[in-house]
């Protein structure tokens, strides 16, 4: 659990807060701490947003620098109050033990805006790891909002997804119309294995007479070899000039010779 | 013209209703916990179900352009089982004060039971204690009796009338509900509840000031055309248009409003993060990628079979 993070977070509640609602927050963190319990917790939980109101946490440059130099890879564009509030409660010291249990139980009967939040804490919790298996669970929810609470600007699944949960978020992304862009890691955990689930969706969505998601290319460069190169040269021919971009980009990364050949014969794309 | 149809079980209902819903110009609905259609056998359903109400559903409507709001409560039916009962009333207050909870209910009676009795006036008690207003079933069996006997035991509560919606009424109900100071929702549901030219007939005679005009459209069958088509036909027929507004729109938007869950801005000017998380304006995504283009195909629904018996 980071010190330094709780510490961002309650710097940036009390700038943002009025008086009454720094008191009112002041109190339940107060109560936390004297009195752990899950009933304290639930109240605490469900009555942020009426008492905070939905605006969202003001936050300025230094603020997004400062939280990646406090947790590397954490990144609260888009956080409300609200959230921040609900995730300064869960990372209150006097909830650590048995948080993983906890947690579950929070999921089990949460409205969205908290099952947004529930994840949008993850780096923040103490022993990430217990947490997995619920995280697997929201990744599974088709709300799309929950599964970018985990997928989108949160170095959770980086740091903790073994290679096969890592692919079907990323795949998943894709099926619920999430950018993988704002995945933190997206580069740095490409392998094979999604390269190949990559190519796979590409020529089920070509079957289909489909528009790829341009940025599916992105994750295969690296280990574009072989029909890879083919799919890719397929994609330059693509009517969607940001995907002709995608596969120009992604050629460049490959190891494969023929890639070099091939960019080498294509004309620039526009 | 606006609508919101405060009692509507869209858990059972398809994206036709809703796309159909939208159309014709529904803004805003309310979903009650209540049955399922067969008993639930264990406690743990009705987590599963709640957590449905408050969350995916709400999610659900969101796509096309519906703010989704429900209540919590255990239903009259099920409070027959002793077991389940016990169960379900530890779950209300971890439920009640989700976003979007705009009431207890529905509650009530349904055979009046001892238990049924019971629960009812625990779930009055704890809608008092956490300030919330309250939607009441009112039995079909022995249904004067019944409603005559939920309000008597609101007024044994305490409970001030104005935060108090008595549905299911009829023209049997309807004036004991209204002098009583008491909200009367109507339910216009085929064959069983109230007919739209019946409904039409009651706002003559007894004005708009304290009715509310619901479809509880659920897995029966049912119409969740039911405000829009009685608003139509209640303009037709000549009704003026600020009572029609009252009915079908103001009056369940200043009752469910007490809750401090429900706004108007909700829909007129939604929140940033409402429209991230909960709320996509009018594009509807279909297989989580393209948006609809919007009149691109009427509904399937049609707003011409205006008459519900």
């Amino acid at each position: 659990m980071s010190k330094a993070a709780r510490q961002l977070l309650r710097g940036w509640l009390g700038r943002q807060l009025d008086d009454a609602q720094r008191a009112w927050l002041d109190e339940q963190l107060m109560n936390l701490e004297e009195n752990p319990s899950d009933g304290t917790l639930a109240i605490a939980l469900g009555m942020a947003p009426r008492r905070l109101g939905k605006a969202d946490l003001a936050l300025e440059p230094a603020d997004y620098a400062a939280a990646d130099a406090a947790l590397k890879g954490w990144d609260p564009h888009g956080w409300s109050a609200a959230d921040a509030a609900r995730v300064l409660m869960l990372t209150e010291p006097s909830l650590s033990n048995g948080f993983a249990h906890r947690f579950r139980k929070l999921c089990s009967t949460a409205d969205v805006a908290e099952l947004v939040a529930l994840y949008r804490g993850l780096p923040l919790y103490p022993e990430p790891a217990s947490l997995e298996p619920q995280v697997g669970e929201g990744l599974r929810s088709n709300m799309r909002s929950v599964f970018e609470a985990i997928a989108h600007r949160n170095p959770y699944p980086r740091a903790h997804f073994d290679d096969h949960r890592w692919n079907h978020m990323v795949l998943k992304a894709l099926f619920v119309g999430a950018p993988l862009a704002p995945i933190a890691g997206l580069d740095e955990r490409a392998n094979p294995e999604l390269a190949r689930i990559l190519c796979d969706f590409a020529h089920e969505r070509w079957a289909a007479g489909r528009p790829v998601p341009a940025e599916l290319w992105r994750c295969v460069g690296r280990f574009a070899e072989g029909g890879a190169i083919d799919d890719l040269s397929r994609a330059l021919t693509s009517e969607n000039a940001e995907e002709r971009r995608a596969a120009t980009a992604a050629l460049a990364a490959s190891p494969d010779p023929r890639a070099a050949q091939l960019l080498a014969t294509t004309p620039r794309s526009p | 013209m606006m609508l919101i149809d405060p009692h509507a079980h869209m858990i059972s209902r398809t994206t036709d209703d809703y796309e159909a819903m939208a159309a014709a110009g529904i803004v805003a609905l309310i979903e009650p916990a209540f049955w399922i259609g067969q008993p639930r056998t264990n406690v743990g359903s009705y987590l599963d179900y709640l957590s449905h109400i408050v969350g995916f559903e709400r999610f659900r409507a969101g796509h096309f352009g519906i703010r989704h709001y429900c209540t919590i409560g255990l239903n009259s039916k099920e409070a027959n089982n002793e077991e389940l009962a016990e169960g379900v009333m530890e779950l209300i207050p971890r439920f009640a004060l989700k976003e979007g909870v705009v009431a207890i209910g529905e509650i009530g009676y349904d055979e009046q039971t001892a238990l049924e009795d019971k629960y009812f006036r625990l779930q009055l008690e704890l809608a008092k204690k956490l300030d919330l207003p309250v939607m009441i079933h009112t039995p079909h069996r022995d249904k004067k009796r019944g409603t005559s006997r939920s309000m008597d035991v609101c007024d044994e509560h305490g409970l001030a009338p104005s935060k108090v919606v008595v549905d299911h009424n009829n023209e049997e109900t309807v004036r004991e509900t209204l002098e009583r100071g008491y909200w009367a929702a109507f339910s216009i549901y085929p064959s069983t509840k109230m007919g739209n030219e019946r409904m039409v007939e009651i706002l003559r005679q007894f004005g708009a000031r304290q009715v509310i005009v619901d479809s509880a459209c659920d897995w029966g069958i049912s119409e969740p055309l039911g405000v829009a088509k009685t608003a139509k036909l209640a303009l037709q027929k000549g009704i003026p248009q600020a009572e029609v507004d009252l009915a079908c729109y103001r009056n369940a938007l200043e009752a469910y409003g007490q809750s401090g869950q429900m706004k108007e801005s909700d829909w007129l000017n939604p929140p940033a993060i409402d429209q991230r998380n909960l709320y996509e304006g009018n594009s509807i995504l279909r297989g989580g990628r393209e948006p609809k283009i919007e009149d691109a195909k009427q509904p399937r629904r049609s707003m011409d079979d205006l008459i519900i018996k």
